[in-house]
């Protein structure tokens, strides 16, 4: 298997907005390869620094140090993303469109065909079980509507690496199943899937590789079934002591 | 460009499905057609003294629709945090505010020929005269300088955080330049150096924006302007909004998102 995402010596400062505060470290020589195919699980408590190290794979950030490519392409050239599909943590998009015109909208930056367009479109909303509300405003969504159009808009140009920040957050328990399946349903298409999440259940079930973070370093990173008989216990407990968390008696 | 103008689309778009516009243009067109439905002792002067006065709040609604519209552009997609699905597709962030510049023309310059054609159509049922040629001569001039303003409003949303400061300080600017601009180079002569210099600089560097203000022409039906002229007049207009554009795209290139 070959590697389609690599970080190598990712280092990231930047100026805290809090007087006094100085230069703060949110990523410190975090090295990671994600293979073709699989589905990584990038974990980490809060201010970890996952948010930072995926804005940087996106080119939102730039790095202070060190690099990072997708298909071997350098994060920072737009073309990098032609191939990736990508849900944020909050998922906000042109409220006065409906998801059938940001769906083409999407589309016409990825150069899609305009015959191949409208089948595409189709084929998300299909995915997401949203074509009974394709010409709704998204502004009239609920919370779990507009997750799903996040999906949609991230697998538009049927790419080959997902990457989804927190895609359950403020989920109910059905559309985190719904989620949960699909992002399944990619894995068995053979996508590579490069997720963050605090629903390590979820975590467990659905990755092949995960990472943990902690103040902006790596600090364990292998195969879920490895680290579980290593550990002998389950991610939670596996992430608990990873990060120094002391469970009361 | 394709990717531009898809962006264009979308600004288009907000601009038709919010009521701001709708407000303001109804608004100007009450007011122009009341004032053109005088008639006043027959007297020419006033006549042309109330085309003044419409024509001015012709060009002061359609500053207002430029700024407020490109002032918000950007932050907006920060704010809304829309600009990270966009910016993680294959577009660049030049290709983006190019995309911003132009839904803002074009939608500026859609507001403006609602207007013009609305004054002419009013102005030309009173007077019986209909020079056409002359409209397009200003309406065309206007465009342009819509075009600077949106450019340099553009800059200053990559510049200030805050969309209100951004709007104020590029109205005021942009005021300053239309009435004080062309005085410069007077206030130049009277100062010993280096303020003498100083102000000149000033004076060759602002965009003479009164240079696209020929309401005039249409006023007291004047002669055409040369077209060669009009040409370079359109000319220079284009290329500061180019330099405005590039300035924009230099300090947001960099700008970490987050």
């Amino acid at each position: 298997m070959s590697a389609i995402l690599e970080i190598k010596n990712l280092r990231v400062e930047y100026r805290s907005r809090e007087a006094g505060q100085g230069i703060k470290l949110a990523v410190n020589d975090l090295n990671l390869k994600v293979q073709a195919g699989e589905v990584f699980g990038f974990l980490g408590p809060n201010g970890a620094g996952k948010t930072t190290t995926m804005n940087v794979l996106l080119g939102f950030v730039n790095p202070t140090s060190g690099s990072a490519s997708i298909f071997g392409v350098d994060v920072r050239e737009p073309i990098a993303r032609q191939r990736i599909g990508y849900l944020p943590e909050l998922t906000y998009y042109y409220k006065f469109l409906n998801t059938e015109e940001l769906l083409r909208f999407y589309a016409k930056i990825f150069r899609i065909p305009r015959a191949e367009r409208e089948s595409r479109i189709d084929a998300a909303l299909k995915l997401v079980e949203l074509e009974h509300a394709r010409k709704r405003l998204i502004r009239t969504y609920s919370k779990g509507m507009q997750q799903r159009v996040g999906l949609a808009q991230a697998l538009i140009n049927n790419p080959d690496l997902l990457i989804l920040d927190e895609p359950t957050s403020g989920l109910d328990p059905i559309g985190r199943m719904k989620v949960r399946e699909i992002i399944q349903r990619l894995k068995n298409d053979g996508k590579t899937v490069f997720f963050s999440s605090h629903e390590l259940g979820e975590v467990e079930t659905v990755c092949d590789r995960v990472a943990i973070l902690n103040q902006g370093q790596l600090k364990v990173e292998g195969r879920v079934n490895d680290l579980v008989d290593q550990y002998k216990c389950d991610l939670e407990q596996i992430f608990l002591k990873i990060i120094g968390y002391e469970v009361a008696a | 460009m394709n990717n531009a103008l898809a962006v264009s689309g979308i600004v288009l778009k907000e601009l038709y499905r919010r009521k701001d516009f709708y407000v303001l243009f109804i608004l100007t067109a009450l007011i122009t057609l009341v004032m053109g439905s005088f008639k006043l002792f027959n007297d020419d002067k006033i006549v042309r003294y109330l085309k003044e006065i419409c024509l001015l709040l012709i060009w002061v609604s359609s500053m207002v629709i430029a700024i407020t519209t490109a002032a918000r552009q950007l932050p907006a997609e920060k704010e809304n945090r829309t600009i990270f699905p966009l910016l993680a597709k294959p577009i660049t962030r030049g290709q983006l505010v190019l995309g911003k510049f132009l839904g803002c023309w074009f939608s500026s310059g859609l507001a403006l020929l609602l207007f013009y054609v609305f004054f002419g159509v009013i102005s030309g049922t009173r007077e019986h005269q209909w020079p056409v040629l002359n409209y397009l001569q200003a309406l065309s001039l206007h465009w342009i300088f819509l075009g600077v303003v949106i450019a340099l409003v553009l800059l200053g949303s990559v510049v200030f955080t805050a969309v209100s400061s951004n709007a104020t300080i590029s109205f005021i600017v942009i005021v300053g330049i239309l009435f004080v601009a062309r005085h410069l180079n007077k206030i130049a002569l009277q100062l010993a150096e280096p303020g003498r210099s100083i102000v000149y600089t000033i004076y060759f560097a602002v965009p003479h924006l009164e240079l696209f203000d020929v309401r005039q022409l249409i006023i007291h039906n004047l002669p055409l302007i040369p077209w060669n002229m009009w040409l370079i007049a359109c000319v220079y207009g284009i290329a500061y909004s180019l330099f405005f554009l590039l300035a924009t795209w230099m300090v947001f290139r960099r700008k970490s998102l987050n």
